[in-house]
């Protein structure tokens, strides 16, 4: 049972909640899918805290709050709020809380949507804490699979990008981990999973580690691309040498197999080339619609009556 | 051979023994001295116990919970005497709380409790030997030179 709870971590959620969620989201789908209108959230306001810069979450959010019936208020621009006056984040929750009945935050800092679920009575969702974790994405991430593919089982997931940074990487492994997949992550070594990361991991998933897809691509179910950050890397040079090796064309997805998928929990930079899109693999803007449906799901078990 | 004390004994206070050699002055460093608190420290004292140990006696001082709690994750071996009257009363291990809280500094500066939010930075333990504790809020593990490092 979700009702009232915070979702900080995609652990914080049971194989039973996990199912229950994808349940509910194929519900809000065909809604989504009739135009009907609902009215689930009449009352309910959710309020939407984002410090860092986003576009497709905060929307998603939003719309689907809307889509549900219920309205949304949200911080204009962190650098212009009380933030900027030096207000702690604890001091912004307690407000907050009794202007909405379901926060959703995003903040540049790790831990911080676990504190704002300790200072809030409201449910508190975590949509991204610096390089920390991302669970909402992994729902989206993880309801994809299973409607492009049929099931998430079996399948062999190759996770391909910045490893080290990326929280959606660090959340979907999370999740894998309850799951019968085999994994293969592709880096850069300068941006190889965590240790903290990866020591949390492997006893429970089965990973192989490689700097090279080639050798993998054509045996691969799940082709998960993120994006190389140049700001990551401190010689640009050796950014502009890797970027090449990390492009996924219409030549890569010649060589994958029958049925399988990319996904990117997007933007993409250039780690896609648009060429690719038109292809039968590609299903990364599907992958963004289906945020609609999940996060609709979502906000009505957690804040619904 | 004569036996005699290197160090001698104290009225009234707090011995705390078996502290890993070396470490005596990280301990001393983490306590709350007053002005009336004599202090005597053996380092690299000969041991029955272990090979080699430190040694530190407090005249006129007993140590707070949160003293303890720091010195099990310095020293976990260490062994805690009550003097009174040059007589022991109480001997005691120093005992690992489950969660350590408002001891340590998170070493991710990216960790929301080094952002001056009102909270006591916790953690868990993940294992005592060798030392690995783990940030409640970002997850990060801490090891035994971290924790060392930031108490």
């Amino acid at each position: 049972m979700l009702k009232n709870k915070s979702l900080v971590s995609i652990s914080d959620l049971s194989d039973d909640d996990l199912n229950n969620v994808f349940l509910e989201a194929d519900k809000m789908l065909d809604y989504i899918n009739s135009s009907k209108k609902l009215d689930i959230m009449g009352s309910k306001i959710l309020a939407t805290l984002f410090y860092e810069p986003s576009t497709r979450t905060r929307l998603s959010f939003e719309s689907a709050m809307q889509r549900l019936g219920g309205s949304t208020i949200s911080m204009a621009d962190s650098k212009t709020s009380s933030v900027s006056k030096g207000e702690t984040l604890a001091d912004t929750i307690r407000i907050i809380e009794s202007y909405s009945d379901i926060i959703v935050i995003r903040h540049p800092l790790e831990g911080a949507a676990f504190l704002a679920s300790k200072f809030s009575s409201k449910p508190v969702i975590n949509a991204g804490d610096g390089s920390g974790e991302h669970p909402t994405q992994t729902l989206v991430d993880l309801y994809t699979i299973k409607k492009e593919l049929g099931e998430i089982n079996n399948k062999k997931i190759t996770i391909m990008g910045d490893l080290k940074y990326g929280r959606t990487v660090h959340s979907l492994l999370m999740a894998l981990t309850r799951y019968n997949v085999d994994v293969t992550l592709v880096s850069p070594e300068n941006l190889r999973l965590s240790d903290y990361v990866y020591n949390e991991l492997k006893n429970k998933l089965n990973i192989t580690i490689s700097d090279s897809l080639e050798k993998y691509i054509n045996d691969t179910d799940v082709l998960y691309v993120t994006r190389l950050q140049k700001e990551r890397f401190t010689d640009k040079n050796e950014y502009s040498k890797l970027i090449g090796s990390y492009r996924i064309t219409a030549k890569e997805t010649e060589k994958m197999k029958n049925n399988s998928i990319i996904m990117h929990p997007l933007p993409r930079v250039d780690e896609i080339s648009p060429e690719v899109d038109s292809t039968d693999k590609a299903k990364y803007f599907k992958q963004a619609s289906y945020g609609i449906p999940v996060r609709m799901a979502l906000i009505s078990m957690i804040a619904g009556d | 051979m004569e036996k005699t004390l290197k160090i001698s004994k104290i009225r009234e206070g707090t011995v705390i023994d078996h502290i890993p050699a070396g470490k005596a002055l990280k301990v001393l460093d983490i306590l709350n001295i007053y002005e009336n608190n004599s202090i005597s420290i053996g380092i690299r004292v000969l041991s029955n116990k272990i090979e080699y140990k430190d040694v530190i006696k407090i005249e006129n001082r007993f140590l707070e919970k949160i003293e303890l709690d720091k010195i099990s994750l310095l020293a976990p071996s260490a062994t805690i005497s009550i003097i009174k009257n040059y007589v022991i009363i109480e001997k005691f291990s120093v005992d690992m709380p489950s969660k350590i809280k408002g001891i340590l500094k998170c070493t991710n500066q990216n960790c929301i409790t080094n952002s001056g939010e009102p909270v006591k930075s916790e953690f868990s333990i993940i294992s005592k030997k060798p030392l690995v504790v783990k940030c409640i809020y970002c997850k990060r593990e801490m090891k035994e030179n971290e924790v060392t490092d930031n108490i």
